[in-house]
């Protein structure tokens, strides 16, 4: 057993002990439904800003970018201008390519010794796929948590969960609603997307061999959310109801608990909290720096446009007057022309 | 080459991803001879005024260390972390993700988990995270922190000298972590307590001094070019002296002094100098070569930011004082990464010179507008196009060539273009390596950035393997023999690499390839090409 991973699931199983008898024991209801909440919202939201803007007033003193593709040149030869911009225009594009469709990761490849000889680069998408399809399903059911954040639910929120929603069996009648609510692709491709992610981590050498308890401790987390939020939505049903009331009363800074929302809405409460409270402190935050990063967001164009350097300093050079002071004579013999003729 | 070395089976053999028993933290360094490089030279770690100059073993227990050394480090830390974004990010952002582990040549070649890209650079990263993340303070080990031991020292020395700055790592990258510049500023980190290797310490002071690698004087430097003059002479007819230090020159030319001194760069060199006269003589272009700027390599890119900047320094100096127009500048590697990336930002604004405009075809350089300087492929692809250049492409017949790209005009600059172009202008026979090992995805030769050394021999085969792997399927399959370069460390090295993986394939660069072409006015009929090989067709003559 990995110490690692061991030890970053049983955190989460502690976090999931915690909330279940701290709002089913204790009834410490305001605490786990209001106050903790509160409280990582503020962190994750002070933290990111203040991670945020420390990388970005830290200067860039030089113009580094990985070109990974032909560079601006002469008129006539074609140049990569996404893979290596020379403009602000092509930058965009290549960040644009980067942070919404991971264009490095795709890259990837796996070499292979063929015949114990032969080295051959072979097709690896896997990750790139599965780490796109983590990102987007994330994204996808934060939007659509934005619906226990605003009433009414805004137009474009409830026309992503009409894409989401796949199988929909519905009996509507004047006088009861009953049937299965739609299924949410996004939910279960998160899942299935971070049990990859895990897998590959446990499974794949080299990876573990790098992967700390930090690296295995986020996935438990989101994997606990994304469990406690299927179950909630289609196996232990909860008060929807009642959580929106709830959900509103946070948005609006009047929150009040409502009466008979499970405790499984309390774990996955908790849950999330600690991932906003994790998140400021923690890789996550290659959110951001995916942004910032020196050797995508630059142009490589510093040969044509000097790049200043905030902190450039003078330093000690060997002149040219010194140089020829040491070797002037030889110089002279070798009929090398010469500023002075003697010392 | 070494002999103790093993031989390419037993290497190849090795080279496998082998999984230490104990987790890389608890893993203890091994400093195995032949994977590094010998201890600076106290004599130019002094020249240059750099700290802790003192005789040191690396096998040796003790490295002599100031006694506040980890104070030191931890202030050099600290600065940099104020300094560099880069490096800021890069301490953060990374996500353990392994998308850069097996893209390293050293890690391929070795199998040593230590050089996959990403432990690399965890290595000074769990340093950083004790000393400077509020996780690593509480969590320590589980946050993936670790204090900064003596141990975890040598292990910096050890692997940060087993990177060669290829960039590699950070094309895969899904954030764009790029190891070459955690290694860079790691160098800079070690180099506070006097830890560098005496490849690069050597080179940096004679640099200083004599304004290029070796320590070549002027008046010696003159003598290599005059001994190349009578080669030239020999086998063309043509007298090529070209001018030195020559106030009002329209040109200044710089390249690396590699190519004044080993072969095959001195035909490179060769190459210069034959293309040089061809257009004083056929339209009047007037370049000058310089013995105090001597030098276009720059091993103080490998010591740290602010040694770079002082040998770098020469360039524009010299450029000033002869009251050059501009700057064209010969085939390195890491010299253009420091022309492109660097050099105007240290040490411009270039604003004594002209905008560069080719006097042949009248090109201007807009891509070089503000530095001033351009890269002889592309002013020699621009001559081509503009059909000013008479090559017989025939004399190269005897060649079957294919091109290294190598990593920093690839990964810092992105000129893949201009060499192939004027490459296949000057040669009948041309085949590309696959595609996952050139452009943006080569392969570095395994001994840049500093580690050409002759004693860490097994790493620089390890390293060079990926490579070699590459030109030995084009040989295979299409019979090449000829790897073409743009770049004087890989003319230096590659033929130790060649001669250990692909014995059959020799190692040339591109100004070469030109001047074997190049039908000069008025020359001899030419029986052998620079190299003194019978040209095709003379081979009984
Ligand atoms: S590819 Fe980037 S994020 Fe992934 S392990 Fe390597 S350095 Fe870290
Ligand atoms: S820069 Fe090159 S040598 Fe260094 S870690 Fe990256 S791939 Fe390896």
């Amino acid at each position: 057993m990995n110490k690692n991973y061991m030890f970053s699931l049983i955190a989460v199983i502690v976090l999931f002990l915690i909330a279940y008898f701290g709002v089913e024991t204790a009834g410490l209801h305001v605490l786990f439904g209001i106050v903790i909440p509160y409280l990582a919202a503020l962190i994750f939201i002070v933290g990111f800003v203040y991670r945020v803007r420390d990388w970005a007033y830290s200067p860039v003193p030089f113009r580094i970018p990985s070109t990974c593709g032909q560079q601006a040149s002469l008129p006539w030869i074609r140049q990569a201008t996404y893979d290596n911009p020379s403009s602000n225009g092509g930058v965009i594009v290549r960040m644009i390519l980067e942070v919404l469709f991971f264009r490095s990761l795709f890259r990837n490849m796996r070499f292979e010794l063929k015949g114990g000889k032969k080295l051959s680069y072979i097709w690896e998408k896997w990750l790139w796929l599965f780490a796109l399809a983590f990102h987007w399903a994330f994204l996808v059911v934060v939007i659509r948590h934005l619906r226990f954040f605003a009433e009414p639910v805004p137009f474009w929120v409830q026309f992503l969960e009409y894409l989401d929603g796949f199988v929909r069996v519905e009996f509507l009648s004047d006088v009861l609603q009953v049937g299965l609510p739609g299924v949410f692709m996004s939910g279960l491709v998160l899942l299935v997307a971070v049990i990859f992610l895990f897998l590959r981590r446990v499974f794949i050498s080299q990876v573990n061999y790098i992967s700390l308890a930090s690296d295995y401790f986020p996935l438990f987390l989101i994997m606990g959310i994304a469990i406690s939020g299927i179950l909630m939505r289609y196996f232990i049903k909860v008060d929807i109801v009642g959580v929106k009331e709830f959900t509103m009363g946070l948005a609006t800074f009047s929150p009040s608990i409502p009466e008979g929302v499970g405790v499984i809405f309390y774990v996955h409460l908790l849950f999330v909290s600690v991932l906003l409270v994790y998140f400021p402190f923690s890789k996550l935050m290659h959110l951001g720096g995916v942004f910032l990063s020196p050797t995508r967001n630059l142009a490589n164009n510093s040969r044509a446009k000097r790049h200043i350097n905030p902190w450039n300093y003078p330093v000690h050079v060997h002149t040219y007057e010194e140089y020829e002071d040491e070797f002037r004579e030889k110089m002279i013999e070798a009929g090398l022309p010469v500023e002075k003729e003697s010392n | 080459m070494a002999d103790d070395l093993a031989k390419p089976e037993e290497l190849l053999e090795n080279s496998g991803y082998k999984r230490p028993a104990t987790g890389w933290m608890d893993t203890p360094i091994d400093i195995r001879p032949g994977m590094y490089c010998y201890a600076s030279n106290p004599k130019s770690v002094e020249y240059v005024g750099l700290p802790n100059p003192r005789q040191w073993n690396p096998l040796e227990d003790d490295w002599k260390l100031p006694e506040n050394w980890q104070e030191i480090v931890h202030k050099g830390i600290k600065e940099r972390l104020e300094k560099f974004r880069s490096f800021k990010i890069f301490m953060d952002v990374c996500v353990r993700c392994g998308a850069c582990a097996d893209k390293c040549h050293f890690f391929i070649g070795t199998g040593d988990p230590k050089n996959m890209p990403v432990l690399r650079a965890e290595l000074l990263r769990s340093v950083y995270r004790n000393d400077f993340t509020t996780a690593g303070k509480i969590f320590k080990s589980l946050a993936g922190a670790r204090p900064l031991t003596l141990d975890v020292l040598k292990e910096w020395w050890y692997y940060f000298f087993q990177c060669t700055e290829c960039r590699r790592c950070s094309v895969f990258c899904p954030y764009g972590i790029d190891t070459a510049e955690i290694t860079i500023i790691g160098r800079e980190l070690l180099n506070l307590l006097g830890l560098n290797i005496d490849w690069i310490a050597t080179p940096v002071a004679n640099c200083y001094r004599t304004g290029n690698h070796l320590g070549i004087q002027p008046h010696a430097f003159k003598d290599m070019l005059e001994f190349f003059v009578e080669d030239i002479e020999d086998i063309t007819g043509i007298n090529v002296e070209p001018s030195y230090n020559k106030k009002g020159a329209d040109i200044l030319f710089i390249t690396p002094s590699g190519d004044v001194f080993a072969d095959p760069g001195t035909y490179t060199c060769m190459g210069y100098m034959i293309l040089f006269k061809y257009l004083k003589d056929k339209y009047g272009f007037d370049i000058t070569w310089s013995t105090y700027a001597s030098e276009g390599g720059n091993f103080g890119f490998f010591t740290s930011h602010e040694t770079m900047k002082r040998l770098n320094s020469k360039m524009y100096a010299e450029a000033k004082r002869l009251g050059v127009k501009w700057i064209l500048g010969g085939e390195c590697g890491h010299m253009w990464r420091v022309i492109n990336q660097y050099m105007e930002t240290m040490n411009g604004p270039a604003d004594f010179l002209e905008e560069p405009v080719s006097p042949i075809t009248g090109t201007k350089f807009e891509n070089a507008k503000s530095t001033k300087m351009v890269h002889i492929a592309e002013f020699v692809a621009d001559l081509i196009k503009h059909d000013k250049l008479e090559l017989d492409p025939s004399r190269n017949d005897n060649q079957i060539v294919t091109f290294h790209d190598s990593c920093n005009p690839a990964r810092g600059m992105g000129m893949l273009e201009e060499p192939r172009y004027v490459i296949k202008n000057v040669c009948n026979n041309f085949y590309e390596m696959p595609a996952n090992t050139i452009r943006e995805n080569t392969f570095c030769c395994g001994s840049g950035a500093g580690l050409n050394a002759g004693e860490n021999m097994e790493l620089r085969m390890c390293g060079g393997m990926p490579r070699a792997n590459a030109v030995k399927y084009v040989h295979e399959k299409h019979g090449v023999n000829m790897l073409a370069c743009v770049c004087a460390i890989d003319r230096a090295v590659f033929p130790a690499l060649m001669e250990y993986w692909v014995p059959e394939v020799d190692v040339t660069g591109m100004s070469e390839l030109v001047a074997n072409a190049l039908i000069m006015p008025g020359e001899k009929d030419r029986d052998t090409d620079l190299r003194g090989e019978p040209l095709p067709g003379k081979e009984d003559e």
